[in-house]
């Protein structure tokens, strides 16, 4: 294998998992938390649109399934953490291991092959391009497009109402917002985010396997913090081109360390110790002496918010 | 005309049925009329701030009725009754969103209440006026519309939250103790800003404060609370004559007791 085939196989599926990553995004850093609903939601998304495509729909109408189902993932997610004020790590969890089983349900198996089938991907090698670069136009025009969605659906007023309702609760309430009701719409578009993901992705490699979402929530928060220290910007489109720039770098990192001989089942514990190493980065400050703190104050703000707003007081 | 503000026989205990059981709000009834400034004062856990979280609606009270322009929000849930409501809190970071920026944070407060669709947040006509009322604060905000709010000091945050109160006009303004985190100087200078907007809107406000000198100067009406009633309450010019020590005196006499915050004010 070429380093070109390398490198644009990483690229194509980083910019895949973008897709599931801008959903993670919105939980991470709109609302403030990490939701585990995720680990079920990718999967579901494959489901969904494995089974549909073996039963002959068409597979971009299988992928917009696969978006719907994530969404209604999320609304069960937000409807524990709201009606019945489970904490979302919990509520997440909660979705996390009831999705399994429903995963199941749809596939009516542990996983579906689509090695015989026609995937989005087919539609354009159709046309006389060869599959790699049909895989990676496709992903380069869906990010974008995405990207755009996202950016104007964040500036308007609901959008706005979302960010305030997940930055701050009580100013939210203050200002009218019912901040229930965002907090589900946001956990509904993130994990219609990361089912089309998961759609994507089990279209590309050809199968869909119920454990397939295991650790993406890592996944996800490595790419998220990879992108805002690689490709720090201020303003919100901004952020979501670091977010997809930053798992397009993950999956070039993992392809290089596989390259460089780690073995495949090391990846997961190899992912968990970088998000735990870039987690602990903003506070590695209090241990050094100042000059080393200044440069490293810039990340700092970019990795910590919160904590860096309350320095200022 | 309905008074603004009509509250009847609200009560309000947290920890009922347990030791800790705590009457915050004992049979309060309250009436606001158009263009009433009142300063709240009273010691600690004497039902301030209960008195002003229950008209916003972030408790709800076990009974009593509360009216605002004659409708009745007894049971409306918070997000809604903020229609009526401008409010600023005592802590500086409560009352911005602070990950956003002053414009989008203003752009928010400019719909405080109605509907929020798929329109763009802030407009073009939007952000000339933001400059123009920032400008006025005089603070130098003019000119950092797109500064996250989460980086201005506490007294900036808090005149800009000010601004968020009204820069739709509130039926009532509610603020709680929103100078208290704020040095001497620039607590005089929201307070001077909070005098300033609520004369030119002809505001119906209720204001808490711990400082007995702001009490009496401030507002054309003040009220005393205790034990989560409303033991004393003046306005006009049996107000204006009031003095710190006179207050003190009605508040010993009013309650049996000095609290030391009030005494160092």
């Amino acid at each position: 294998m070429n380093y070109y085939s390398i490198i644009l196989g990483a690229v194509s599926l980083g910019l895949l998992w973008a897709v599931m990553t801008m959903g993670v995004f919105i939980t991470y850093r709109i609302l403030d938390y990490a939701d585990l609903t995720v680990e079920g939601s990718l999967v579901t998304g494959a489901a969904i649109a494995a089974k549909l495509i073996t039963d002959g729909t068409d597979p971009f109408v299988a992928l917009a399934a696969a978006f719907v189902g994530g969404c209604a993932a999320g609304c069960v997610t937000g409807l524990l953490n709201t009606a019945m004020k489970i904490p979302g790590l919990l509520a997440g969890i909660l979705s996390m291991i009831a999705l399994y089983s429903v995963n199941i349900r749809i596939m009516g198996k542990a996983n579906i092959t689509l090695l015989k089938s026609r995937t989005v991907y087919d539609v354009l090698e159709n046309i006389g391009i060869s599959n790699d670069i049909a895989v990676l136009i496709f992903a380069v025009v869906l990010n974008a497009a995405l990207v755009g969605i996202l950016y104007w659906f964040f500036t308007t007023q609901l959008g706005y109402a979302i960010r305030a309702a997940g930055d701050n609760r009580k100013m939210a309430r203050a200002q009218g917002i019912n901040t229930d009701i965002m907090k589900i719409l946001a956990l509904a578009v993130s994990n219609g985010l990361v089912a089309l993901s998961g759609g994507l992705i089990a279209q590309y490699q050809k199968y869909s396997d119920v454990s397939m979402g295991q650790g993406a929530i890592v996944i996800g928060l490595a790419s998220v913090i990879i992108g805002e220290v690689l490709f720090y910007r201020k303003g919100f489109l901004g952020k979501l081109i670091a977010v997809v720039s930053g798992a397009v770098v993950y999956r070039l990192i993992i392809a290089a360390v596989i390259e460089l001989g780690m073995q495949p089942m090391d990846l997961k514990l190899f992912t968990a110790i970088t998000v735990a190493l870039a987690l602990y980065t903003p506070n590695i400050k209090l241990k050094l002496p100042k000059p080393v703190f200044k440069t490293l104050k810039r990340r700092e703000g970019v990795l910590n918010e919160p904590r860096a707003e309350y320095s200022k007081h | 005309m309905s008074p603004v503000l009509n509250i009847q026989n609200i009560e309000k205990t947290f920890n009922q049925d347990t030791v800790n059981v705590n009457k915050a709000l004992d049979c309060l009834s309250l009436k606001l009329e158009q263009g009433d400034y009142v300063t709240v004062i009273g010691g600690n856990g004497a039902g301030k701030s209960t008195l002003l979280n229950a008209i916003s609606g972030t408790i709800i009270t076990d009974s009593g009725n509360i009216c605002i322009d004659g409708a009745d929000v007894t049971k409306m849930p918070e997000h809604k009754r903020a229609v009526y409501l401008g409010r600023v809190f005592q802590d500086p970071m409560v009352g911005t969103a602070g990950k956003m920026t002053v414009r989008e944070n203003l752009a928010l407060a400019c719909r405080r209440g109605e509907k929020r669709g798929l329109k763009r947040g802030i407009s073009k006509e939007n952000e000339d006026y933001f400059r123009s009322i920032l400008a006025d604060l005089d603070l130098g905000l003019e000119n950092r519309l797109d500064t996250r709010i989460g980086l201005l000091s506490g007294g900036q945050r808090q005149a800009v939250t000010l601004l968020m109160a009204t820069i739709q006009k509130p039926r009532i303004l509610l603020l709680d103790e929103h100078t208290a985190a704020l040095d001497p100087k620039t607590a005089a200078k929201v307070l001077d800003l909070t005098d300033k907007i609520v004369k030119e809107q002809n505001l119906t406000t209720l204001m808490i404060t711990h400082n007995m000198k702001d009490a009496i100067k401030h507002g054309n009406r003040l009220i005393m609370m205790d034990k989560g009633r409303i033991v004393l309450d003046m306005r006009g010019e049996e107000k204006r004559k009031l003095t710190v020590n006179e207050l003190l005196r009605l508040f010993e006499q009013k309650s049996g007791t000095v609290s030391d915050r009030m005494l160092l004010s």
